[in-house]
């Protein structure tokens, strides 16, 4: 039986179909494309008290609930969301979509081009996370969100969520940045290359057009995902997670067969990922991921953040190296220079990157708090 | 960090001094901010634009559920974030004496602000001197309850001390007040009397 207590409950994902052409950062013009997303809470009168969460890299838009009653588990984001937790649904309306270009019910490179008839694959053009969050917005209008609450997201998640508060400044009321970052460092862009050259180097990506081939580049996908679990790691989590033990044997087998649990969890990890993902989103996203840097775009940090009107809250952990804390601060301080409302706080967790998924009790306090005392500020504003 | 300096009564006589002093509108850091207490009350008396940096993970999760601005950090870490005078004040209330460098705080809150208020109980008021001269031992008091191995207060020091160290590091001293149980006082240079009878010290110094 599920535990639907504090539980959204069950869902099912929405899709909304953006017919007219959006132009993208390059210049190209693109359409149709189809949001998927899913909805937890009632949007009030005024259309003011949604929360849009957004999600990370592979992530998806069933961010809340269960789908049917045989889940093993419920949305990616369910210990945050929910009546009574840190984004309360009986307060809020939350949203989550998926990404443009992902594989999960939004138009992606894994879609049908309505033009050929066919996938598109490398045909999709290249986006970036300004053309992204230009589709969330406009799932929003369509939702008749007139203002948001807040908007929140981890890691990938998180960039978009600045993204968002720096094209739409005056829709956002406040913005939840966790374990992200405005810029990724030229070690995180290196995995990410060395992930997406997995992909590209297995014969069997065939140039972007494998949907219709019996062998997918199922084999590459899940050693870029290998080489990702790593950096979502760290030291001290490897070594709690599995130490140097072997993986149901006692002894080394003198072979090149999997001998450490480390290297069947990844094996593991990678196996299921390809399941759930394609090869060529992965390309497209990781790349918009590479290229996100409004630092460089808007001349500076703050210029970039000069017109934002949101009261930030940043969270970072300390045991994240990919997304490390000094790069949160590097936005903190940006913000303070600007004279904004921000906060910080710098979780201890030996959960390295994943902890922004894993240390849900911290989190859900930090949230509820800064959310919690923001909602008492409108209504006293409403009542003066 | 104010948790390390135990007085109920004497933290309010503290923070309606400290508020008194500062104008309207003003801009303003509090270091060690504890739960934001302090800040609060400069919010809804004197309507500053104010944040606070606090090290302690509860603290700062009940700054923000007071609203306030908050950055956990800590202070001994500089203030590298913050520009030369980007605040009107920046405060260090009751926390200097349990920093761990505290002339490197000092320096770096002098750079950030144009004004700043640093207050410390004094350790050579008398009740302290005379427990330490009787009993031997390192003096505890209300104010001052822990053991040696285990207080927060590294850094102890008296009005005179801060009075010397002022001296030799060219900070001006704007203003001084001196607090015990039942009493206020004011002055601007070093008194043996002050150093003596004062429980608590709050300084406005500044820098050039």
């Amino acid at each position: 039986m599920l535990n639907l207590e504090n539980n959204v409950g069950f869902v099912s994902t929405k899709y909304y179909n953006i017919e007219d052409k959006i132009k993208f950062e390059s210049g190209v013009e693109f359409g149709p494309v189809t949001v998927a997303y899913e909805t937890y809470g009632k949007l009030n009168e005024k259309g003011d008290n949604a929360i849009l969460v957004i999600h990370a890299l592979t992530g998806d838009a069933h961010a809340a609930g269960y789908r049917t009653e045989n889940d093993k588990k419920p949305g990616w984001w369910d210990d945050l969301i929910g009546p009574s937790k840190a984004f309360d649904t009986d307060k809020y309306f939350v949203i989550c979509s998926n990404i443009l270009g992902g594989c999960s019910g939004t138009t992606g490179p894994s879609s049908i081009n309505p033009e050929t008839k066919k996938p598109y694959g490398i045909d999709f053009p290249v986006f970036t996370i300004e053309d992204t969050v230009k589709v969330i917005k406009k799932l929003l209008d369509y939702l008749n969100v007139k203002s948001l609450y807040s908007v929140a997201g981890g890691s990938m998640g998180g960039m978009q969520a600045i993204q968002f508060v720096i094209s739409y400044p005056e829709f956002v009321k406040s913005a939840i940045l966790i374990a992200t970052t405005s810029r990724l460092s030229p070690q995180a862009i290196a995995f990410n290359a060395v992930g997406r050259n997995s992909i590209i180097s297995d014969p069997a990506w065939n140039n972007g057009d494998y949907y219709d081939k019996p062998i997918k580049p199922d084999r590459g996908l899940s050693n870029a995902r290998m080489i990702g679990h790593i950096t979502y790691l760290c030291e001290e989590a490897m070594y709690n997670k599995f130490g140097r033990r072997l993986q149901n044997k006692n002894h080394y087998d003198f072979n090149f067969d999997i001998d450490f649990q480390v290297e069947s969890y990844l094996q593991h990890q990678g196996q299921i990922f390809v399941d759930r993902f394609d090869a060529n989103s992965y390309l497209y996203i990781t790349k918009a991921v590479d290229y996100f840097d409004p630092a460089d775009k808007y001349g500076s940090l703050t210029n970039a953040f000069k017109d934002t009107v949101a009261k930030f809250l940043i969270i970072s952990f300390d045991s994240d190296w990919l997304f490390p804390s000094s790069q949160s601060k590097e936005i903190v301080s940006s913000l303070m220079n600007l004279g904004k409302d921000v906060s910080y706080c710098e979780i201890k967790s030996p959960c390295g990157h994943d902890a922004f998924l894993l240390e849900y009790e911290v989190q859900s306090k930090i949230i509820k708090s800064f959310l919690n005392e923001h909602i008492n500020e409108v209504e006293n504003e409403q009542s003066l | 960090m104010n948790s390390h300096y135990k007085t109920s009564k004497g933290l309010h006589l503290n923070y309606s001094l400290i508020t008194r002093r500062i104008e309207e509108g003003a801009k303003v850091l509090d270091l060690g901010c504890g739960s934001g207490v302090l800040l609060k009350m400069l919010k809804d008396k004197k309507h500053i634009y104010g944040n606070g940096i606090e090290i302690a993970q509860n603290e700062v999760i009940q700054c923000l559920e007071k609203g306030l601005s908050v950055i956990q950090g800590n202070i001994d870490d500089g203030l590298k974030q913050f520009k030369d005078k980007s605040y009107d004040y920046v405060i260090l209330n009751q926390t200097l004496q349990s920093t761990y460098n505290p002339d490197y705080v000092l320096e770096e809150m002098l750079r950030v602000g144009k004004k700043c208020i640093v207050s410390f109980p004094n350790f050579a008021y008398w009740r302290v001197r005379f427990n330490f001269f009787f009993t031997g031992n390192m003096p505890k008091s209300k104010v001052l309850p822990f053991e040696w191995y285990n207080t927060p207060n590294i850094h102890l020091l008296t009005i005179k001390d801060f009075f010397e160290f002022s001296k030799a590091h060219n900070i001006n001293i704007l203003e001084c007040i001196y607090t015990t149980r039942a009493h206020i006082r004011k002055g601007l240079h070093y008194s043996m009397f002050a150093n003596f009878f004062a429980e608590e010290a709050i300084f406005i110094i500044s820098k050039d």
